[in-house]
């Protein structure tokens, strides 16, 4: 099992998840993990993910596959969470595990690069009671840049 | 068949998913999107996916009685 790709609808456990992958790759000499949460920022009560299934999960198998075919690795995760959650939840988790750990720092920054830019996810946070969809980021994107 | 509304689009249409029937081109799915719906729709920034696969030009849509059309704004990421 090379890639583990999911989209989770509940809480998102990245100990346990880690404990798993780390059990699933006994030959990796290294895993990079790395957790996305939301911000606890401003005055953001909620917020709250929005995929669409045909689209959002084929788009991070495509993105395992190419983080794949570019790095030595034994193996990838990615998972993400959609629906409500608040400040402080772990939104996703990437992990990538290989024989030598330059290839899994690269190969997990390069998905999350990707993930946080290319994935179809719709962001909306409520604030003051109120809920307002977030629109792209420049920094995002040039963060992909160094990619290409 | 069905459009499906992501994002903002859900608020500007006031539900997640509409029935419509088919068949639909460009042209017929404007008319039923009224107002700001339609405008948002036609912006260049906004795709549309048919049954699953985003079109290269939105304007060449062409779906039918069973198909899923989902309109897609800029995605914010994840």
């Amino acid at each position: 099992m090379a890639k583990d790709v999911r989209i989770l609808h509940g809480e998102l456990s990245p100990g346990t998840a880690m404990n798993l992958f780390s059990a699933a790759h006994p030959e990796a000499g290294g895993i990079v993990s790395f957790v996305g949460k939301v911000r606890p920022d401003k005055d953001v009560e909620e917020l709250e993910l929005k995929h669409y299934a045909p689209l959002t999960l084929a788009g991070m198998e495509e993105l395992a596959d190419a983080t794949l075919a570019r790095w030595a690795l034994d193996g990838l995760l990615l998972h993400h969470r959609t629906g409500p959650m608040h400040p402080g939840d772990p939104i996703v988790l990437v992990a990538a595990a290989a024989r030598h750990r330059r290839d899994a720092f690269q190969a997990a920054e390069f998905a999350m690069d990707h993930l946080k830019s290319d994935a179809w996810f719709w962001k909306r946070e409520k604030r003051a009671g109120e809920w307002h969809w977030v629109e792209p980021r420049a920094e995002d994107h040039t963060d992909l840049a160094r990619w290409t | 068949m069905k459009l499906v509304f992501l994002g903002k689009l859900a608020d500007l249409a006031g539900a997640p998913d509409k029935d419509v029937p088919g068949p639909l081109d460009w042209r017929g799915l404007l008319d039923r999107l009224p107002g700001p719906l339609g405008e948002a729709t036609k912006g260049a920034k906004v795709k549309l996916a048919l049954n699953g696969t985003v079109l290269a030009d939105k304007t060449a849509l062409a779906a039918n009685d069973g198909d899923e059309v989902a309109l897609l704004p800029p995605v914010s990421g994840g």
